[in-house]
């Protein structure tokens, strides 16, 4: 064989290679249904110590991470990674709480645990500069990329008013569990981003969502069968105004809160309360309820409050 | 010298620095150090030389440096810091393969008029008309186009497949990165370019550089003065013809024993090529050189020297052709005039030293840098500008301004770019997704990193946009995050002269620490 041919060869076989892997199905990823929550309480909200430390009591109180991840699985932990701001300007989740639920999967024998976010800014930039990417390797978790297209898959939201369809990002399918951390914000055009806003960053088109009635649109997501088992709300650093990207340090307060929860919208009215936001003012908010998503009513809530 | 080491050295040397500007141009992830496109871009004699007249410090004086190594050694920048050189010659070699004729040379008379036009048409051009011919036909600028057109785009698709494969294997060290196109008719330069110097370096050697070329030329020029040469030993020689057979310069007249100093550029080739050794490079003998040299061409020479140093000067005082702002519209944007990238200090100023060699495209983290078509006027043509239907200016950013070798875009710190003006958002209400749809969007708010686009009460619930375009600083991530088609709700209509916008202000809020929980 010339050496021009096996050159010629090669290349061809590699090529052929590439070609039937990327044509893989994603039948099997069906296998798992949404988890039926066992835990104790509706809602844990815990008041006064430090992300991790919030973390640690208030997941105790809901019976330990294992009451949601099983020995084997695939967790998949999407915090708000939107902005390539530090930390302290509370525009992302704070990188303490990913770095400790993460090790909680792993205590509890999560076989691996992605994170990811579909930023707004430069996505290796907000990675890096938010303290997620670092905060997240260290505690072994794979930080995924989400920046092409040729990460999201195409699913069907059955009932979906505005959004029947949407691309997501190929490891929402691909994971057994699901953890949303977003962190608490004020958002001047849908008044406040939390839980059900947090999954802007898992899908590609956001641009749909915003020119088809966006309050809809973030309702309607949440239809779609691949739920959250758990939310964790980041209210440590809350961004009150600006939000949700934040000018300086004057938009951010201090509330050195947690909240966890099974149900992303009573999540979601939890914290619009935190923002002294009257919950009907989120448009979003009233929709998911009204869809039978989540429940707004508080008082019917069997919810745990903690002060450290 | 005659010792083989010589060719050796030529060849290291080239293969690390081909390989540095290979990679300052395919850097896909920005993992090079800030301070590496200083270094490697030093040499570079045009955008040094245009870096020298903007700033005027030793920093900026590779040029010089250059001119001495000259001086003393002939084009050996041709052979050892030319990447567009290195290139061909790696060209060369392929052609060799192809068919051994495209590696027999033999020697050829100079294209004397054509190369001293071109060059002089160069000059002239640069000094009247501004920089448009340096553009076409700067080498390290062609060579930059070559890689952000044509290389970048090929490594970022096989950086892709592989990605794709391993993450397959769950392995995500790679990530895929969507290659963006440019306009189709931004290709035609460096595909002409490319088309030009591959067949002439495939099949006849240097000719590019010795028949085009205007560095070549120039640095032709001054080495006919240069202390070190290539020369014969004419008892040794056996006039066997090896040395012009294997000449990619076409320089080498065995039969007079005579190598075109102007033409050669130190490859250094022919002294291993002959069997006699009967080539060596050395002190030229200063006697005999003063009988050849020619007063009115040492004159040419100094006098070239002295216009190119003086050029700029005399470039400012030319009319420039760079777009004034028009009437602004309103339902359709319309851009009134171009947005320049930061540190241009307005589009005048930027597009006179920008040479186009799309080194700041390339390395845009977010590509919203563009190759110009007529944005600033044809001269302006492959000069980068902001696009912000493609990308948007990170707030945190000044890559481009890190990068540029010919200080087009001038030195600025982060803070002060954060302050810099270089458009500012206009709001079309009649597009806006609030009004037509009576919906809540808000995109662009949400992008903006000053709030100088702000949301304000509208209809019911609603809020809409507004602008305080004092401390917007032109962006254009609203612009990008508009989801409106086919015209967008909100765009950047560029600042001909750069202002400074006003730092943002902002005041504790209402909201205060909570001692219990609200619900």
């Amino acid at each position: 064989m010339k050496r021009r041919d096996f050159f010629k060869k090669s290349v061809g076989a590699g090529l052929a290679t590439g070609a039937a892997l990327s044509m893989g199905g994603y039948d099997k990823l069906w296998a798992s249904s949404p988890l039926v929550s066992a835990a104790r309480y509706d809602m844990v909200a815990v008041m006064g110590g430090n992300p991790d430390a919030m973390f640690d009591l208030g997941i105790q109180e809901l019976g330990g991470i294992s009451t949601f991840v099983k020995k084997g699985q695939k967790v998949l932990i999407k915090p708000n990674i939107g902005w390539d701001v530090i930390p302290e300007m509370a525009a992302n989740t704070n990188p303490f709480l990913v770095k400790r639920i993460i090790e909680h999967c792993f205590k509890a024998g999560a076989k691996e645990v992605y994170v990811f976010d579909h930023t707004l800014d430069n996505w290796v930039n907000s990675y890096k500069n938010s303290g997620i990417e670092r905060a997240a390797k260290s505690a072994g978790a794979k930080v995924v990329p989400a920046n092409s297209e040729s990460y999201y898959h195409q699913i069907e939201i059955p009932g979906g008013v505005k959004l029947q369809s949407a691309k997501v990002h190929q490891l929402l399918l691909e994971t057994d569990v699901f953890i949303n951390v977003p962190v608490l914000k004020n958002h001047e055009s849908t008044k406040m981003t939390c839980c059900l806003k947090n999954t802007m960053g898992i899908v590609w088109d956001r641009k749909y969502w915003h020119s088809n009635n966006l309050n809809q649109c973030i309702a309607d997501y949440a239809l779609f069968e691949k739920k959250p088992a758990l939310n964790v709300i980041d209210c440590y650093n809350v961004m009150v105004k600006h939000g949700p990207q934040g000018v300086s340090k004057e938009d951010v307060v201090q509330m050195k809160s947690q909240i966890l929860t099974t149900d992303w919208v009573a999540g979601d009215a939890a914290a619009a309360k935190m923002l002294g936001l009257p919950v009907e003012k989120v448009e979003y908010i009233s929709i998911a309820h009204k869809m039978g998503l989540g429940n707004i009513n508080l008082d019917s809530m069997n919810i745990k409050r903690i002060k450290m | 010298m005659r010792s083989p080491v010589l060719k050796r050295i030529r060849v290291v040397i080239s293969t690390l620095v081909f390989i540095c500007f290979f990679l300052l141009f395919v850097d896909i992830r920005s993992i090079l150090p800030a301070n590496y496109s200083d270094i490697v871009l030093f040499l570079q004699f045009v955008p040094s030389l245009l870096r020298f007249h903007d700033l005027g410090t030793l920093a900026a004086a590779g040029f010089l440096i250059v001119l001495l190594i000259t001086l003393f050694t002939g084009r050996t920048y041709c052979s050892f810091f030319c990447p567009l050189g290195i290139g061909q010659d790696l060209f060369s070699r392929i052609g060799g393969r192809i068919r051994r004729k495209f590696r027999r040379y033999g020697y050829k008379k100079p294209f004397t008029i054509i190369r001293y036009s071109i060059l002089a048409i160069t000059l002239i051009f640069t000094m009247i008309w501004g920089i448009f011919m340096l553009t076409l036909l700067d080498p390290y600028s062609i060579f930059g186009r070559f890689m952000t057109y044509f290389a970048k785009p090929a490594v970022l698709v096989l950086n892709n497949f592989a990605a794709g494969i391993l993450g397959k294997f769950d392995v995500y060290t790679l990530s895929n990165i969507p290659v963006k196109g440019y306009p189709l008719i931004s290709y035609s330069i460096p595909a002409f370019f490319f088309i030009l110097v591959g067949i002439l370096s495939l099949t006849k050697g240097r000719l590019y550089c010795n028949m085009i070329c205007p560095v070549g030329t120039l640095l032709g020029l001054l080495s006919k003065v240069s202390l070190f040469r290539l020369k014969f030993d004419k008892k040794a020689c056996t006039r066997c013809g090896r040395c012009a057979l294997g000449c990619k310069s076409s320089c080498i007249d065995f039969l007079k024993h005579d190598i075109d100093v102007s033409r050669c550029v130190d490859c250094f080739n022919c002294i291993n090529i002959c069997n006699e050794k009967a080539i060596s490079y050395g002190l030229v003998n200063l006697k005999k050189r003063n009988h050849e040299t020619d007063e009115s061409k040492r004159k040419f020479v100094a006098g070239s020297i002295m216009l190119m140093l003086g050029l700029p000067h005399i470039s400012y005082g030319q009319e420039k052709k760079a777009p004034k702002p028009k009437k602004e519209s309103t339902v359709r944007e319309e851009k009134s005039c171009p947005v320049c990238p930061p540190g241009g200090g307005g589009i005048e100023d930027f597009s006179k030293d920008c040479t186009a060699c799309s080194l700041c495209i390339s390395a845009c983290p977010n590509g919203v840098l563009q190759p110009a078509l007529t944005q600033y006027g044809l001269a302006g043509m492959m000069q980068p500008v902001m696009d912000y239907h493609k990308g948007f200016c990170a707030y945190n950013c000044t890559v481009c301004i890190d990068v540029c070798p010919t200080n087009a875009l001038r030195p600025m710190v982060l803070e002060a770019k954060k302050l810099t003006q270089i458009g500012k958002a206009i709001f079309i209400k009649d597009n806006c997704i609030v009004k037509t749809e009576k919906t809540a969007c808000g995109a662009c708010s949400e992008s903006c990193p000053t709030k100088a686009v702000h949301m304000i009460p509208y209809e019911g619930n609603l809020v809409i946009p507004e602008v305080t375009d004092n401390i917007c600083i032109g962006c254009g991530h609203c612009e990008n995050s508009c989801p409106t088609v086919p015209y967008k709700a909100i765009f950047v209509n560029g600042n001909p002269v750069h202002l400074a916008a006003r730092k943002p202000e902002n005041v504790e809020s209402e909201i205060k620490t909570p001692v219990d929980f609200p619900f």
